[in-house]
């Protein structure tokens, strides 16, 4: 019994309930988006109106272009998961590193656009720049809109946080055998961020807004 | 596999390096329970002055010693601190995370880093709510209701609520764990129904663990958002919608109630079979019974707002499903009395402790069907017939499950015998206590006293007097516990590796385990509670010709 | 201890619920207690009786199914028993009197159709429907009558109804039961049942419009007098006087001044003790607190109400009692 692999009984198994654990935790992720849909469901039907104006107001432009970054980000990582299965060390830091530059571009444009809409004075509160009947479910909306958006980013920079802990671990072991079990969990977990920002999108730019 | 008493515990987990940076950061999950256990200890001392100023006030209609706002900012901490810092976490991360491994027959948890990472987070949310608390608390009651939270409350409300939300991360790793070493981890001949009954209560617990803490966490997130930047999420001022909170937050805090009383049932079950030396009567029902408790009990969030604004339609439902969702417990007690029919019954403390529970959750879970009926629901809610009810469970049952399941390991954990005496006097002065100071608060409730007064009409003065009297029994008889099981960590009799004839595989390693658990891992080849096979092995090892 | 009385039909028809609900309980209860202790008597180690090791597993599935039924038939039968009631006490019957009370830390402000207004204090008629329009002005809060066996959320921004007939004359106690506050507890008051004619003799007798006194005891709530001065209407339990002086009775009365000779308090009196001006102040020493001073908080429009309402609470002191009134009184 080879006792560091306590308490595990052998690699393979040690590598699937790593797995394991992931997914328990992205259900558990789930769930915490879900509250968040779930008031989007609510107020989206009682406060349609203001609702709608909300999402006339985000920029489409930078939504659609930064789901695009988004999109190819996983693919890239997803190349980088393949050379780790297939035990190509040198192939994998490279497409890791360009998903996780991606990422950081993601958040760059997103940082714009917040400041974009912070100096248009969409930010809910006192001074909020949308006016009428209806305003009241347009400051649900982007009070929705900040907060999903923020907590998305957060999930994003723990991903490239992941991303680049990966690299320094793939550069430090080189010519070792190639772990694979860390980069496909991290694959899982970038994916599910990736997966989350799919069903955003549409929530915050477009469903309405024609 | 050695039956026989270590000489030396030197060998134990308990003593192998006893510097305070191997405790700090071990990952045994022996060790992890242990750090929990003293945390726990010292949350639910605070959260038991609290109860006890509460009593102290209500001895006199006008309110005895504290203001109106110290008051409220008490019953606050009181239900703050007990329900996430002690009832919670209570058995799962103390019994749970040092018996899971020993119960599997593995060497430890499935992701042991991430275990102590859990405790760490908890100290780091629990000094987070006592920070908030100490700068002068807040008035909201432990239920946060907006837009009394977000707009109303001169208290601390961030660090507070961002100890609970903390505190659900580390519950969430626990779940985690929990889930994946059941599934991962069982020794080789452990199927899924040689389980022992406390893995599938805890397998249930866990499963709300994982699925309804992130939904309060979100909950929190936006309450903070609003409190913090005074937009609109839930305030009817600013657009929101308040009765949207209380879905979420209850979304949460209903499954949590089974987070509370889960774990209590499987220690009950592994203490009665114990005790009454017979395997436990239907297993598969009693097993299936957990799981469909957990998940029955995402579905009744609603009867805590029958009152509340919601619709007709949504109530009947509600109320339905909170019917259906007791039937499991009543299972669960009749097969607990199942179980002592016919068996050797012996009356150590665990076993009086789990009478104890049998009898108050029976008490606390029939009360509730006055809450889950609409009409008396409509009357009794919000009065001090669900403050009674809802102890009735938490106290009642999980703190009596809770003592139970300590008396009981307490040998495995520590290598030491508790006073068998002590124990039996202290199990009877809970019920006692208990009973005296909570079943006046049915009467009161029924009479309509409005839960969370700091004053109230002088015509309830005499049932608050009673109640306030059962406290003061209540509290010797957390004490003495206290006291009797630090004697025993220093004086208390050796302990034998199975000083109770149990079945369970934590029964068939030293007391205290080795730190790898296990001195070889063991093989399961019989269903749990087979007390057939222990008594023949015991005969076998005493040399002694069987009996015809 | 009195026990609770029955104020409606309803409430009436909850009782009987709840004597069935309990009757259920008392032998369920009856029965675990007492299968456990006929089990520790007839098989606790040393009763002699064998222990049978067999798995019971084929033999369990009789009495698994057996309470399973027979709890769910019992459970059903109870569910739909407490449903139907509820259900009809949803619907308000037509020609209900309705009444607006509006929640708001920590007092209710009752409203009636011709206009009357009140405080913590709602009047109905014997034996006719009456339902209650409900909203809140800042918090939830809950509108629970217990001898009426009915309660309801009072949220802000919306309305909600609750209804009932009561059917037994005399005062009784409502209370806020969400909590709302620091104030929860004191947000209390009396509903008072009375006859046909009673009650429109009370209608004709209630101002129709907000009076100054009115004003006043609103004020005297919301600004948090009322947490230490005893009123004798509000919060109707407080009678501790160790923290501030009580006002009822106070108006008109002797109390010591700054240099011990005795002052009657007038109009002028409570004026300046409320802003802390002037020497016409009783010495602080006998009381636990410090009343803090209302200047810049409290408009001379509040101070005339405040001044009035107070005066309401000493009914023997004639009302347009002025400082000239009491020189001559003490005179003659």
């Amino acid at each position: 019994m080879p006792d560091d692999l306590a308490p595990y009984d052998t690699p393979q198994h040690r590598d699937e309930t790593a797995v394991a654990g992931m997914w328990l935790f992205l259900a558990s992720e789930v769930l915490l988006f879900g509250g968040l849909f779930l008031v989007v469901l609510v107020y989206s039907h009682t406060r349609r109106a203001g609702w709608i104006m909300g999402v006339r107001h985000t920029n489409l432009i930078i939504g659609s272009i930064n789901t695009l970054l988004l999109l190819t980000s996983s693919a890239m990582y997803t190349l980088a998961v393949v050379a780790a299965r297939a035990g190509r060390a040198r192939r994998i830091i490279a497409p890791a590193l360009g998903a996780a530059g991606l990422g950081v571009a993601f958040l760059g444009l997103k940082s714009w656009e917040w400041h974009l809409e912070f100096s248009e004075h969409l930010f809910p509160g006192a001074g909020f720049s949308i006016s009428g009947p209806d305003a009241g479910g347009a400051q649900l909306f982007y009070s929705f809109y900040f907060l999903s958006t923020a907590l998305h980013g957060l999930h994003m920079l723990v991903g490239i946080g992941l991303i680049l802990w990966v690299c320094y671990r793939m550069a430090r072991r080189r010519g070792q055998p190639v772990p694979v079990i860390p980069v496909e969990v991290v694959g899982l977990y970038w994916s599910f961020v990736d997966l989350v920002w799919i069903l955003l999108f549409p929530v915050l730019y477009l469903v309405g807004r024609v | 596999m050695s039956m026989a008493p270590m000489a030396d515990s030197a060998n134990g987990y308990l003593w192998q390096d006893g510097t305070l940076r191997s405790w700090l950061l071990t990952t045994d999950h022996k060790r992890i329970a242990l750090l929990y256990m003293a945390s726990i200890t010292a949350f639910f001392i605070l959260g038991g002055v609290g109860a006890a100023l509460i009593r102290l006030q209500l001895l006199v209609p006008a309110g005895a010693i504290l203001s109106d706002e110290t008051y409220s900012r008490m019953f606050t901490l009181h239900g703050v601190v007990m329900v996430w810092l002690f009832l919670v976490p209570s058995i799962p991360v103390t019994l749970g995370n040092f018996l899971v491994p020993l119960m599997l027959g593995a060497r430890d948890l499935a992701f042991p880093r991430l275990n102590l990472l859990s405790w760490y987070l908890f100290v780091m949310a629990g000094m987070l709510v006592v920070y908030g608390l100490f700068r002068g608390g807040l008035e909201t009651g432990w239920t946060f209701y907006t837009p009394l939270s977000t707009d109303y409350t001169q208290g601390h409300v961030l660090p507070v609520v961002a100890g609970v939300f903390l505190s659900g991360f580390s519950s969430i790793a626990t779940g985690v764990n929990f889930i994946i070493s059941i599934h991962q981890l069982r020794a080789p001949g452990m199927t899924w129904y040689r389980l022992p009954l406390m893995l599938w209560a805890l397998y249930a617990t866990s499963v709300i663990f994982v699925l309804a803490t992130p939904v309060l966490s979100i909950t929190l997130v936006l309450l903070a958002f609003e409190h913090f930047f005074h937009v609109g999420v839930f305030d009817p001022a600013l657009g929101g919608d308040p009765l949207l909170f209380q879905h979420l937050f209850w979304f949460y805090s209903h499954p949590a109630v089974y987070i509370m009383i889960l774990p209590g049932m499987g220690v009950i079950s592994e203490v009665v079979s114990t005790f009454c030396h017979k395997p436990v009567f239907g297993y598969r029902f009693v097993a299936w019974s957990s799981i469909s408790i957990a998940s029955i009990g995402f579905l009744v969030w609603g009867h805590h707002m029958f009152v509340a604004g919601t619709s007709l339609y949504a109530a009947v439902v509600f109320s339905m499903l909170s019917f259906l969702v007791s039937v499991p417990s009543a299972i669960k007690v009749f097969n607990w009395l199942g179980t002592m029919h016919g068996g050797a019954i012996r009356l150590d403390a665990p076993m009086l402790y789990a009478m104890g529970f049998i009898g108050l959750f029976t008490v606390g879970g029939l009360t509730g069907l006055f809450l889950a009926s609409l009409a008396s629901d409509v009357h009794l809610t919000q009065t001090y017939f669900v403050v009674a009810h809802f102890h009735y469970i938490m106290v009642g049952g999980m703190v009596s499950a809770y003592f139970a399941g300590l008396h009981y390991w307490w040998p495995k954990i520590t290598g030491r015998m508790y006073p068998e005496m002590w124990g039996r006097t202290a199990a009877g002065l809970l019920f006692f206590g208990f009973n005296l100071t909570f079943f006046p608060q049915f009467l009161l409730g029924y009479e309509g006293m409005p839960r969370r007064y700091a004053t109230y009409p002088a015509q309830f003065q005499v049932l608050n007097v009673l109640s306030s009297a059962g406290a003061s029994i209540l509290a010797l008889a957390y004490i003495l516990p206290l006291v009797y099981f630090a004697w025993s960590l220093l004086r208390g009799a050796r302990a034998s590796d199975n000083p109770w004839q149990a079945t369970g595989l934590e029964w068939r390693t030293s007391s205290p385990p080795p730190t790898e658990n296990f001195a070889h891992v063991p093989v399961v080849n019989h269903d749990a509670y087979d007390y057939a096979a222990l008594d023949q092995a015991n005969r076998a090892a005493s040399q002694e010709p069987p009996h015809a | 201890m009195s026990w609770l009385p029955e104020a409606s039909g309803h409430a009436t028809r909850v009782d009987v619920l709840l004597a069935g609900l309990l009757l259920i309980s008392l032998a369920v209860l009856g029965l675990v207690f007492g299968l456990m202790v006929l089990n520790i008597i007839r098989f606790r180690v040393g009763s002699g009786v064998p222990v049978s090791h067999e798995a019971v597993v084929h033999k369990s599935w009789g009495f698994e199914i057996g309470w399973t039924v027979a709890t769910l038939v019992i459970f059903f039968a109870l569910f739909i028993w407490a449903a139907r009631l509820y259900v009809v006490g949803f619907q308000p019957p037509s020609g209900a009197i309705q009444i607006y009370v509006t929640g708001r830390q920590w007092m209710w402000k009752v409203q009636y159709p011709g206009g009357q207004r009140e405080i913590n204090a709602l009047h109905v008629p014997l034996g006719r429907p009456v339902q209650l329009l409900m909203t809140s002005e800042d918090v939830i809060h809950d509108f629970s009558i217990p001898v009426l066996r009915i309660k309801h959320d009072v949220l802000p921004g919306r309305y909600q109804s609750l209804w009932f007939i009561a059917t037994r004359p005399g005062s009784f106690r409502f209370y806020c039961t969400q909590f709302c506050g620091i104030g929860h507890s004191r947000m209390t008051g009396t509903l008072v049942v009375l006859s046909s004619t009673e009650y429109a003799d009370w209608l004709d007798h209630t101002p129709a419009s907000g009076s100054l006194a009115t004003a006043g005891e609103m004020l005297f709530i919301h600004n948090g007098c009322s947490g230490c001065h005893v009123s004798g209407r509000y919060a109707p339990d407080a009678q501790d006087t160790s923290r501030a002086p009580s006002m009822v009775g106070l108006y008109g009365s002797l109390v010591p001044g700054p240099d011990g000779r005795p002052v009657r308090v007038d109009g002028g009196f409570l004026h300046d003790a409320i802003l802390h001006v002037g020497p016409a102040r009783t010495p602080q020493a006998n009381y636990t607190t410090t009343m803090p001073s209302f200047r810049g908080v409290l408009g001379e429009d509040d101070l005339a109400a405040l001044v009035a309402y107070i005066q309401t609470l000493s009914p023997s002191v004639p009302a347009g009692m002025g400082a000239a009134a009491v020189t001559a009184r003490d005179g003659g």
